[in-house]
């Protein structure tokens, strides 16, 4: 796009912010919109002040990597942060600080955080990057990336502070207001466009399998947004909108958006992730070809179904009850054919666990997966649901699969990155590395483990009945025995964190150039007794 | 795009395909995994078919069990109903007297008040029935409107000072600072004269006075001594318990301008045979008299 084009549409966005604000009937609303001037006016200065373009356009555009990777890890600590605050607060409930920081608006912020800024910011990088490389074209669309990059980050900080003050459409994964929602779907398009053009233009024959798992992301992250984020405002100078649908339908349509945000883009986003990183820091080719088609097409066929476990026992009718389970079910082996094809890929390079500790961290990252995938079909089953619905339990699954998967496999990527699009020879520390990789491995151990004791216990003691027939504990009584397990899931939230301030420290150190003076992980056991 | 070729580490013929160093290799699908997933397709046919599950313009197919959770949920709780409702006639026959007079009826009664209590009471009077500030204790012996177990049924029943209901328990302690009725100085001497009465520090010179002020306006209620009346919902200030607090601010600011605590009438919302099962818990918590 030339310069007059993109530095109008800037003053444009300028504009419409300007008159959003002059009209605006609620704070929040005026905040934004101000906020959005400030970025379209930095915008336009940017394009102004920029020299005409020195890039060479036959190289790969890394621009938008080497910020998107310091962005992952950046809203990654915040996401984790915010995570043990919320964690503190259930435990210490004085630690609610109204109104801004109560539980209700922490736990969004906490949950958008690590899933849309840090777990969205890694699946924009490494696609952009593995996009490129895998099929040998530059970025399609030039700017287009940018926009892309510094568009989710305004989406991030919209949704962020509209959080704290206040601002939410009451849909789980999903509390953005409208105009937010609208600018998302404008940045996620963009997104599509450029991802789908750079595969248009490859020099490659095929497309590679993560590109399969990233544009099946990207594609149906989109209409998933789209349809559940369609609400009324009630005012276009107004933060308040009412959601299009009411009633079991509504619920229905938020699960089938809200259970395929974790099949989407925490499942196949982070797969397309693990396809390209895995055989790269192995070495290895990819273990099966076949495998990575059947369970790539019936992954994504099945996923989309499996939205109504949400919603066992509730208003759903039966028969769609039964249908989430059955597909749920279904979808156990589909899931577990990339946890086979990555640690397969191993084969030939089991050794490389013992000396390269970001082979570790993706090797975790593949059992985690596979243990939260068999998790996930299990607690669909209506009996297992039975009990574990609304407990803790489900929150030790979301986050074994969370911190094990998405997590360790974005942290393997963000370590293989650093080094390479910063032309660095090296991590400024493998052994920060392997530090990171107890921290973290610690934390989600102690996480799960006593997610599973408090969510069973709580699923218990909510169904015992004494012998005449009532009800043995009051909900307050359940509330005051998750104590001590509320501390405990503090305790190895700070563990997680910790992780990724080491994470932090070695990023920046090998941004710097720095590199760390120590041992070779591998020398020292190598050496015969 | 490279040839195939063999893989020299697992001997297994590649693709042919590269991208960016990556290559793949050309395994089968592990036996194991395919049959799983067929066995977990089978599965959810065979559960299609014996639960409800293929929506039609019409409903939805209903399967071969006949299933509906609506229709377990009822059987369920018949089942619970129809265990209890033998006992339940019977509480409904007796009266709380009688119920207490009878091991089995006192066991149920107390299992469902128990049960009842945590959802109900507990949010005012703790689950443990401990009280608070403001809020009786129950597991004591002071009771301000009586503790015989058809005192408290008559309390839980009818509430306290809730205006709905128009039998419901009434005191009111005139606000004698807010009012105007006594001088600050005959409030502060008659706090010091009832913190005497159950043995607290006082200050001696004000008992003279105080012990005026008392009988002129507080024994009429609280009685001489101050052991209270339950007739009157008039609390005993000669004992250690303190519904308000025990300093003498707290004391001299209940006279001044008493604070005057709300119980609702459950009787309406709970049904009689709840009440009484409640009247039997709370009454063997220990004080009951």
């Amino acid at each position: 796009m030339s310069k007059a084009i993109e530095l109008s549409l800037a003053t444009f966005a300028a504009l419409l912010a300007l008159f959003m604000a002059a009209g605006a009937e609620d704070a929040v609303y005026e905040f934004h919109a101000y906020l959005f001037f400030i970025v379209a006016v930095l915008t336009a200065f940017w394009l102004i002040g920029r020299e005409t373009a020195t890039d060479d356009l036959d190289s790969y555009m890394d621009g938008p990597v080497r910020l998107g990777v310091l962005a992952t890890v950046f809203w990654g600590v915040v996401g984790f942060l915010v995570g043990v605050v919320a964690a503190a607060q259930l435990a210490w409930p004085d630690l609610n600080i109204e109104p801004w920081f109560n539980f209700g608006r922490i736990r969004p912020l906490h949950t958008s955080a690590v899933v849309f800024a840090f777990g969205g910011n890694a699946l924009l990088c490494t696609s952009f990057y593995v996009v490129q490389r895998t099929c040998r074209a530059r970025l399609f669309g030039g700017d287009l990336a940018w926009f892309v990059f510094w568009g989710y980050q305004t989406f991030i900080v919209l949704a962020a502070t509209g959080y704290l003050l206040g601002n939410s459409q009451s849909k789980e994964y999903a509390e953005p207001e409208w105009y937010i929602d609208l600018w998302l779907t404008i940045v996620w398009v963009a997104y599509l466009l450029v991802f789908l053009g750079t595969i248009l233009k490859r020099k490659e024959p095929h497309i590679y399998v993560a590109n399969w798992f990233y544009l099946s992301f990207i594609v149906t992250v989109a209409m998933l947004h789209v349809v559940n984020a369609l609400a009324i405002p009630v005012s276009l100078t107004g933060s308040k909108s009412y959601s299009l649908f009411s009633g079991v339908q509504d619920a229905l349509t938020q699960w089938w958006y809200g259970h395929n945000a974790v099949g989407f883009f925490l499942t196949a986003g982070f797969l397309g992730m693990m396809y390209y990183f895995v055989p790269k820091q192995a070495e290895r080719p990819v273990y099966s070809y076949r495998l990575s088609i059947v369970h790539f097409w019936s992954l994504i066929f099945l996923y989309i179904w499996a939205g109504p476990h949400h919603l066992h026992y509730t208003a759903l009718p039966d028969w769609a009850q039964t249908l989430g389970m059955v597909f749920s079910v279904m979808l156990w082996m589909p899931s577990w054919g990339g946890m086979i094809n990555g640690l397969m890929t191993l084969s030939g390079a089991w050794d490389k666990i013992r000396t390269d500790p970001i082979i570790r961290m993706m090797v975790m990252a593949l059992a985690f997966y596979g243990m939260s995938t068999f998790e996930g079909p299990m607690m669909s089953i209506k009996s297992v649901n039975a009990l574990s619905h609304y407990t803790d339990w489900t929150i030790g699954h979301v986050h074994s699969g969370a911190l094990g998967w998405v997590g360790m496999i974005s942290f393997g990527a963000v370590y293989f990155l650093v080094p390479r699009l910063y032309g660095r020879p090296r991590l400024y520390s493998l052994r920060m590395v392997n530090w990171h990789f107890w921290l973290a491995t610690l934390g989600i151990a102690v996480y799960a483990g006593v997610m599973w004791v408090s969510g069973i216990m709580q699923g218990l003691m909510w169904r015992e009945y004494d012998p005449e027939g009532f009800l043995v504990y009051s909900f307050a009584e359940t509330v005051d025995a998750m104590h001590p397990f509320y501390v405990a899931r503090m305790l190895a939230g700070l563990l997680y964190l910790s992780g990724g301030l080491v994470m932090v420290y070695n990023v920046a150190m090998t941004v710097l150039g720095r590199e760390r003076a120590e041992q070779p992980i591998a020398a020292v056991s190598t050496q015969p007794a | 795009m490279s040839e195939k070729e063999i893989d020299s580490v697992t001997n297994v013929e590649t693709t042919g395909h590269e991208w960016d160093g990556i290559k793949e290799l050309n395994n089968p699908l592990p036996r194991w995994w395919l049959w799983v997933f067929y066995a977990c397709i089978v599965y959810a046919i065979g559960y299609c078919i014996y639960y409800p599950a293929i929506p039609l313009i019409e409903g939805a197919t209903q399967g071969l069990a006949g299933y509906s959770s609506r229709t377990e949920l009822h059987q369920e709780m018949a089942t619970i109903e129809a265990g209890r409702t033998e006992m339940l006639e019977r509480i409904r026959q007796a009266d709380v007297a009688e119920i207490q007079a009878d091991p089995e009826l006192t066991r149920f009664a107390t299992a469902g008040g128990a049960s009842a209590f945590k959802v109900y009471c507990s949010q005012c009077h703790g689950s443990g029935a401990q009280g608070a500030s403001g809020y009786p204790n129950l597991n004591d012996d002071d009771w301000l409107w009586g503790g015989s177990i058809e005192q408290i049924a008559q309390t839980i029943r009818h509430g306290v000072r809730y205006e709905e209901d128009g039998d419901t328990r009434y005191s009111e302690m005139p606000a004698f600072g807010r009012d105007q009725l006594l001088p600050r100085a005959d409030i502060l001497a008659a706090a010091h004269y009832v913190r005497a009465l159950s043995g607290l520090e006082h200050d001696q010179g004000a008992m003279d006075e105080g012990a005026r002020v008392f009988a002129e306006n507080c024994a009429a209620c609280h009685g001489e001594n101050g052991h209270g009346n339950k007739e009157l919902g008039a609390p005993n200030l000669a004992d250690a318990l303190w519904l308000y607090g025990d300093t003498h601010q707290d004391i001299v600011s209940q006279i001044n301008n008493p604070k005057h605590g709300v119980m609702p009438a459950w009787g309406d919302r709970l049904g009689d045979a709840l009440v009484k099962q409640l009247a039997v818990y709370v009454h063997g918590l220990g004080g009951g008299e």
